[in-house]
């Protein structure tokens, strides 16, 4: 029978004590984006590769689209009276209340329909994702599927992230439409405006560039809730509360994130538009 | 008294597991500290030790979820550290595991747990063949009617055989057990012990058992390891290797059959 301890020794070696290179907070952060980067870059190697989960894509599709439209559709109605209610009596003082179909198309399209769906989708959608994989990460889920030989990541991460791309700018594109509805019944109710009169005047001034530009701005806001969403759950520690930190913070960064974005992108596309 | 060998610097040709001076340590706390281990074929190996001593970190390292600080680890005779992607997925359907809290998917019923690594790792299966290989698993552990009952409706027992059932669905060679009978009354716990001595006899399978169970250890292991202070100190037979007046060791022992007997 072989017995063995430590010698006295090895025991008593005094271990290299960590020290944070700046301070501790501007380590986390500078580790954290690190972090963030790899997670990044995993993902556009994964996607490129199969399997594709096609089937595993078109279900979350189903829970990111599908089971946002109850949301997506009062949100969007809702905001389509509000803002048209609103802009009445300073469009009245001008006598300009024939403006409004244009003002409220351009306003949805430009930028309410894309900001409120993807916030809407941060807040839904984006706390979903990270509360699952967070749970899955701490009751070891994960692990049982790095085991059975199947990637996780490719699995759990490229195919909620693919389905939030792909869904945020339909449901974008959804938004815009029940938002003008919603403005319609407005105007309808107080100017009598018929329908046919109000897409015509609300889309005189709407340009390929006005949309195509929404769209793509939707793309990067489902591509930042997903992909953001997932990194938290991905990563969560410390048991259940670990699992309500990723939920949140997956919701709290996604909307950060978004409005940097939309600052940018407008910037940009105003650039375009200029050129 | 029948003594196995000390564990040679060399690898074991003949192990379907062989593991050499592995060292892991998480920041400041070094878990493992050289530890050397070698399974045979068909063979069951309890790895007995207090919680927190590195147990579960060690089959972590066997199956690759965690990476060693230094030492190896041979898994049929591949250098698991040194595989790629698909050379350790392939492993890896050689390998089960079952979890300590079973880490069923909670969003899939009991078929569907079955049938997802399944369809993940075997191409060209018909329906049928699926079903069958389903059922099949289902009886080794003795839960075929529970197909369509969700985990959180199963018991910790149940949850446990079906976790096994996930793993046995793939036909592996060798079997990683954490903490088996972990938070089971003593009957579940007789249960899942025959369940794992079941395995090991119908599969053929060769098994690393965590725990901290000794009776678990008497009746699952044909060889126990001792895991304390970060390295095994003892191995050999489950009597021999408490035959010692090693205080760390005796009190080990003591605590799980003395005191329970105790009134």
């Amino acid at each position: 029978m072989e017995t063995i301890t430590p010698t006295a020794a090895e025991a008593s070696a005094p271990k290299p004590r960590r020290t944070s290179v700046i301070t501790p907070g501007v380590d986390a952060f500078a580790i954290g984006m690190s972090d963030g980067a790899s997670f990044l870059k995993r993902f556009f190697v994964e996607s490129l590769w199969r399997p594709f989960h096609v089937r595993e894509i078109i279900k979350q599709c189903y829970e990111v689209g599908y089971r946002s439209l109850p949301l997506i559709t009062l949100t969007g109605f809702v905001t389509g009276i509000v803002f048209t209610k609103q802009s009445r009596p300073s469009l009245a003082a001008f006598g300009a209340t024939s403006w409004l179909p244009s003002l409220i198309t351009i306003a949805l399209i430009r930028s309410l329909a894309p900001l409120v769906t993807a916030l809407i989708c941060a807040g839904k959608v984006g706390s979903n994702i990270g509360a699952e994989l967070g749970s899955m990460k701490v009751t070891e889920q994960i692990e049982a599927m790095e085991v059975s030989a199947i990637n996780p990541f490719k699995y759990l991460v490229v195919t909620r992230t693919i389905a939030t791309t792909l869904m945020v700018p339909t449901l974008m594109l959804y938004c815009s439409f029940v938002g003008m509805a919603g403005s319609y019944l407005n105007v309808h109710g107080k100017e009598g405006t018929s329908l046919a009169k109000f897409l015509k005047a609300g889309f005189a001034n709407i340009s390929f560039l006005d949309v195509e530009s929404s769209v793509t701005k939707s793309f990067v806001f489902g591509f930042t809730i997903g992909i953001i969403s997932c990194y938290k759950g991905y990563n969560a520690t410390s048991g259940t509360q670990g699992v309500g930190k990723a939920a949140n913070a997956s919701v709290v960064m996604s909307m950060f994130v978004i409005f940097i974005e939309e600052m940018l992108i407008v910037q940009i596309i105003n650039w375009i538009r200029n050129w | 008294m029948a003594l196995n060998p000390p564990p040679s610097a060399e690898v074991d040709p003949n192990a379907v597991i062989s593991i050499r001076g592995l060292t892991k340590s998480f920041g400041d706390l070094d878990v493992l500290r050289g530890v050397d281990l070698d399974v045979q074929k068909a063979e069951n190996v309890v790895v007995l030790g207090r919680s927190g001593s590195g147990k579960s970190v060690l089959i972590k390292i066997v199956v690759g979820l965690l990476v060693q600080d230094a030492g190896d680890v041979t898994v049929f005779g591949q250098h698991v550290h040194q595989l790629k992607r698909k050379d350790l997925d392939g492993m890896r359907r050689r390998v089960g595991f079952s979890f300590q809290h079973s880490a069923l998917y909670d969003s899939m019923n009991v078929e569907q747990n079955l049938e997802f690594p399944l369809r993940m790792n075997t191409k060209g299966l018909s329906q049928g063949e699926v079903h069958d290989r389903i059922r099949d698993a289902l009886e080794a552990v003795g839960l075929a009617g529970s197909l369509k009952q969700m985990p959180s409706e199963l018991s910790g027992g149940q949850r446990k055989r079906i976790g096994i059932a996930r793993t046995l669905i793939l036909r592996p060679e060798i079997m990683l057990y954490d903490e088996p009978t972990a938070g089971l009354d003593p009957i579940t716990s007789g249960e899942i012990n025959d369940l794992i001595n079941q395995v090991q006899e119908n599969y053929h399978t060769s098994s690393i058992i965590i725990t901290h169970d000794l009776t678990c250890a008497r009746h699952t292991g044909d060889r126990v390891a001792m895991l304390l202070d970060g390295r095994v100190l003892r191995i050999g037979s489950f009597d021999d290797v408490f035959d010692t007046d090693d205080p760390r060791i005796k009190s080990f022992h003591d605590y799980n059959f003395t005191r329970r007997d105790s009134p």
